[in-house]
């Protein structure tokens, strides 16, 4: 078992080690998060119930672009130096060391997301149990995202120009997401039972987890071939 | 000091294709342990995919190959050197034995070895080429394989470094080890005492 976790466990430390060297590369997307909530209620005025309407779809969406800007280069550095081609080449199965990998980006840059999340909830104009299940719905959402985003930028390292193609790659992959996190705190704020949304958000969770780090380890193959 | 015991690696009537185009073949030898292969050719003779073939990174078009290392048995060194410019060559090398399941005592040793121990604590991005390429090279020592397989292992390299490596390629090889490298000119007489050579392209 130490032999298959170990050199999963390196990784994620050489990645929080390179995160502790280049704090602004973690630091940006909670910053763009911050900045992207922040607009709207500059935008429609902070006594206006729209605002509370709209919220969860901020928030969410706010979590989920920033998300896709962390992922953009997660392998483009270890392409260029050779860092990939020894990973896939190492003994350790390869879909271990990406899930390492997401897992490092994950605690990253979407934890932050995820604990600034009450406060942006707040800031909205949420009640405290909208707040609470958009929380909860956000640490069971991001990590989906986070390995979405990550299978994404496996797939378009190898690409010259992956600028618009990433977010075309996953936006579209990362809606359900969306789609239960926001409706499980219209839930709770309408009074209706917000379990279901999230158990899907879970099951979506399961099925990232489980199926993403391989697909990217075949991705990561192409592109280094 | 290899690790693993080594078996003898037996090529039989090997094809080798890049893309659509066959670039070797009907090629036969036998490389037992304790011997050094020098593959030789000019651009494009097919030195790296011949070398990829051996090492079990990409499949011959025909033929087979008995012996053929493991990954816990190789290691491989591209043109690329596999050291992240932001940490320091020490930090690289320790996450390397990590991920391999080495012990990280060998590793200031290593870079003892390639004249980098004053080198070990500056970040890899502050580094020459040449001396990336000694880092890349204490690697092969700090992450203990059998088999080795170098592409252009000289690019880079100055004299000394030259000496450094042939140091490090006899030394594998007495211990039972053995290497394969690709270069597209002579081997310097530093280097090119007891390798044999396969030349590409005649």
């Amino acid at each position: 078992m130490h032999a298959l976790l170990g050199p999963a466990w390196a990784l994620f430390r050489r990645e929080l080690l390179l995160a502790a060297r280049r704090p602004a590369e973690w630091a940006q997307p909670l910053v763009f998060y911050g900045i992207v909530a922040l607009l709207f209620p500059l935008g429609i005025e902070a006594q206006n119930p729209a605002l509370k309407v709209f919220a969860p779809a901020i928030v969410w969406v706010g979590a989920l672009l920033a998300a896709l800007l962390a992922v953009e280069r997660m392998f483009r550095g270890d392409l260029e130096d050779g860092t990939l081609e020894q990973l896939l080449l190492a003994q350790a199965p390869a879909p271990l060391l990406v899930a390492a990998k997401f897992g490092a980006h994950w605690l990253l840059t979407a934890l932050p997301l995820v604990l600034a999340a009450p406060l942006l909830g707040l800031m909205l104009g949420l009640d405290p149990l909208p707040v609470r299940v958009l929380t909860l719905g956000l640490l069971l959402g991001t990590p989906t995202l986070m390995f979405t985003g990550g299978f994404a930028a496996a797939l378009t390292v190898g690409a010259q120009r992956a600028g618009i193609l990433l977010p075309i790659l996953v936006l579209p992959l990362m809606t359900p997401a969306v789609i239960f996190g926001g409706g499980a705190v219209h839930a709770a704020s309408s009074g209706l039972p917000y379990a279901a949304p999230l158990y899907f958000l879970a099951a979506l969770l399961a099925l990232a987890l489980t199926g993403l780090p391989l697909a990217a380890a075949g991705a990561l193959r192409n592109a280094v071939e | 000091m290899p690790d693993s015991p080594v078996s003898a690696l037996r090529v039989h009537a090997l094809a080798v294709a890049r893309g659509d185009r066959r670039v070797l073949s009907d090629l036969s030898f036998t490389l037992a342990p304790g011997e050094i292969l020098h593959i030789r050719g000019g651009n494009g003779a097919g030195k790296t995919s011949l070398l990829e073939v051996l090492c079990g990174l990409r499949a011959p078009a025909a033929g087979r190959i008995e012996g053929q290392p493991t990954a816990a048995q190789r290691h491989w060194l591209g043109h690329k050197n596999a050291l992240n410019p932001v940490l320091t060559v020490r930090e690289n090398l320790v996450f390397w034995c990590a991920l391999n399941g080495n012990d990280a005592a060998e590793v200031d040793a290593a870079l003892a070895r390639v004249g980098l121990k004053a080198q070990r604590h500056r970040p890899c991005g502050a580094l020459s080429v040449g001396q990336r390429r000694r880092a890349a090279l204490a690697r092969l020592c700090a992450v203990s394989r059998p088999w080795w397989f170098l592409d252009e292992p000289l690019a880079g390299l100055d004299r000394a470094a030259v000496h450094v490596l042939a140091d490090l390629l006899h030394a594998h090889a007495r211990a039972g080890g053995a290497a394969v490298l690709t270069s597209h000119q002579a081997l310097p007489d530093a280097l090119a005492c007891g390798v044999r050579e396969l030349e590409l392209g005649r």
